[in-house]
């Protein structure tokens, strides 16, 4: 009985341990980041768009970031939106439980296992050249490259969880539907999309999530410049980019600003996660 | 439903939704062919012996190669070397501790504690990996007063354990409650009925997401660059900076004189990456619970 009993004390501390690392977390993105939060106040450093690290002149504010990670990540989601709904209703709904699917699914899946530095190579070396040709800008790089690029990256998280909302929608409804004469696209319109609404949301907001926190192949493609970007076509940072890039050589009101943005990550991101599992644990409960 | 159009065209309307639907689906995956494509006809040329024998080359050497029109000297044995320590670590460090929560979560559905202990390991999950990063650096490279292959591998391990919880903590709750019940019923322990029943029974599940976990962290530069930092010799050291594959793509990228090796090492990496990936999917297979 001894042995049990210091075995579930065991497995009791690993998951206090996860108490503590999300305190040790906030604690360490807090109190490296008081510095910044003294110097400008919260919201003079969230809506101030200067960043200038020159030491003269020095100044720093999180605006220009914040408006770059809104613009990719939602142009990324916009562009990844009918692609995502093609190959959840794909497998999901057109082809459900047949072999194609799940090779659909398979193929889908690999392109979630690509590192983020490897999309940014081929960003890099294919598909900016194409962008230059299109004639977006002269270099390529900008919202415009990473938005695309981020949108593949976030294809296989949006569809396999719509899909598998989609796979759960009741075939008794769809059968009714089908008794009374509706086509396929009438039952997908009428029932299927309207029960798995909510789910295939979800999803979507939980692919947002993975977009605002890219950070290698976004760094490699948006230019790097620290202002607001005027567009589709400027180029820009994100949250994550700018920190990946100044990190190296920050310290002092630099870092600590850095750090600040990283927090400002952290909360956004815990905020759009807690929204899409708040909405997916209502789903269940129906 | 729409009563004025015709059966011919409610027909023609779903017909069209259905091509769309797998035109859509198939424009989706191209992506990963071009992106292999890619990979693999840049990436063969350097993909030699050389590149798992000898340690990345100065930009000095390279360029020196380049202008009489040699290969790069060079390989990436650094990286591997840094990747198999820094993993290996966060490897030994995430699966017991993510072993031992996924199971009191599945041993503890519906208690307090547990639903914190739970929503909080998805809090963990959804965390971008560059955050992780700062982490990271604010526990161990301040504190230790240096960048270290260690600061990596807890960064690495913070990725990896919410993913190795949850598939810990699915598997479980899929077996039948009556083996845990006859093996206590038998007189066994909790303990023996943990490892001897539950761990065995779910081995696929567990193991399965163990590998996805590796998979998924073989391939990060961002959380790695705030806290291995990189070097440029072999060694086995926690303490000090390591490399890693994916820390010296990025540096290829910034080299103009090291750019042929970037494929070769990215060859490597979606390798390894799609090898875990595939064992992972076999495991799955073989030992469905």
């Amino acid at each position: 009985m001894n042995k049990d009993s210091l075995f579930r004390f065991l497995l009791f501390t690993a998951a206090l341990l996860v108490l503590l690392f999300t305190a040790g977390i906030i604690y360490a993105l807090v109190s490296r980041s008081t510095e910044t939060f003294q110097e400008y106040g919260v919201w003079g450093f969230v809506g101030n768009a200067e960043w200038d690290p020159r030491s003269a002149t020095e100044e720093y504010g999180a605006f220009s970031f914040i408006l770059g990670t809104l613009y990719t990540s939602f142009f990324a989601l916009l562009l990844c939106m009918p692609f995502s709904l093609a190959v959840a209703l794909f497998n999901g709904e057109y082809y459900k439980g047949k072999k194609i699917s799940s090779a659909v699914r398979s193929i889908v899946d690999l392109l979630a296992g690509i590192p983020s530095i490897v999309y940014g190579l081929w960003g890099f070396y294919t598909l900016r050249p194409l962008v230059i040709a299109l004639g977006v800008n002269a270099q390529g790089f900008g919202i415009f490259l990473s938005s695309v690029v981020l949108a593949i990256m976030i294809i296989p998280y949006a569809s396999s969880l719509s899909s598998e909302f989609l796979s759960m929608v009741p075939n008794n409804l769809k059968e009714g539907a089908y008794s009374l004469g509706a086509t396929q696209i009438e039952v997908v319109q009428h029932i299927s999309l309207p029960s798995a609404g909510s789910g295939i949301v979800a999803s979507y907001i939980l692919a947002l999530g993975r977009a605002l926190g890219e950070t290698m192949a976004v760094t490699m493609l948006i230019g790097n410049t620290n202002r607001i970007p005027r567009g589709l076509s400027d180029t820009g940072n994100t949250m994550a980019s700018v920190i990946a890039n100044q990190f190296g050589e920050a310290d002092g009101l630099k870092l600590s600003s850095l750090i600040a943005i990283g927090l400002l990550l952290f909360i956004i991101t815990a905020i759009i996660n807690l929204i899409a599992k708040l909405i997916m644990k209502k789903l269940s409960h129906v | 439903m729409n009563h004025s159009s015709s059966i011919v065209q409610r027909k023609r309307k779903d017909k069209t939704i259905r091509h769309l639907v797998g035109f859509f689906s198939l424009l989706a995956m191209i992506p990963l062919f071009f992106i292999l494509w890619d990979v693999i006809s840049k990436g063969y040329k350097n993909f030699n012996l050389r590149l798992f024998t000898e340690v990345t080359p100065s930009s000095m050497d390279a360029l020196l190669a380049i202008s009489n029109g040699d290969p790069i000297p060079g390989g990436i044995l650094n990286g591997i070397t840094g990747t198999i320590l820094i993993v290996g670590l966060a490897i030994l460090f995430s699966v017991p501790l993510g072993l031992f929560i996924g199971i009191y979560l599945a041993d503890n559905q519906g208690k307090r504690f547990a639903g914190l202990v739970s929503y909080l390991t998805d809090l963990l999950q959804g965390m971008p990996s560059i955050v992780i990063g700062i982490i990271a650096y604010a526990w161990v490279v301040k504190p230790l007063g240096s960048y270290s292959a260690l600061a990596g591998s807890v960064a690495l391990t913070i990725m990896m354990l919410p993913m190795i919880v949850r598939s810990t903590e699915e598997t479980l709750k899929m077996l039948p409650l009556s083996y845990k019940e006859a093996g206590l019923a038998l007189g066994s322990s909790y303990t023996n009925v943990v490892f001897r029943i539950l761990i065995p029974s779910g081995f696929g599940g567990i193991f399965t997401g163990i590998l996805l976990a590796i998979s998924r962290v073989m391939g990060e530069t961002a959380p790695l660059m705030l806290t291995a930092l990189g070097a440029s010799v072999v060694h086995w050291k926690m303490t000090e900076p390591a490399s890693a594959i994916p820390l010296l793509i990025w540096d290829f990228y910034n080299d103009p004189n090291l750019v042929d090796l970037i494929w070769s090492s990215s060859l490597l990496l979606l390798i390894v990456i799609f090898l875990l990936n595939w064992i992972a999917k076999i495991v799955a297979r073989k030992w469905k619970v």
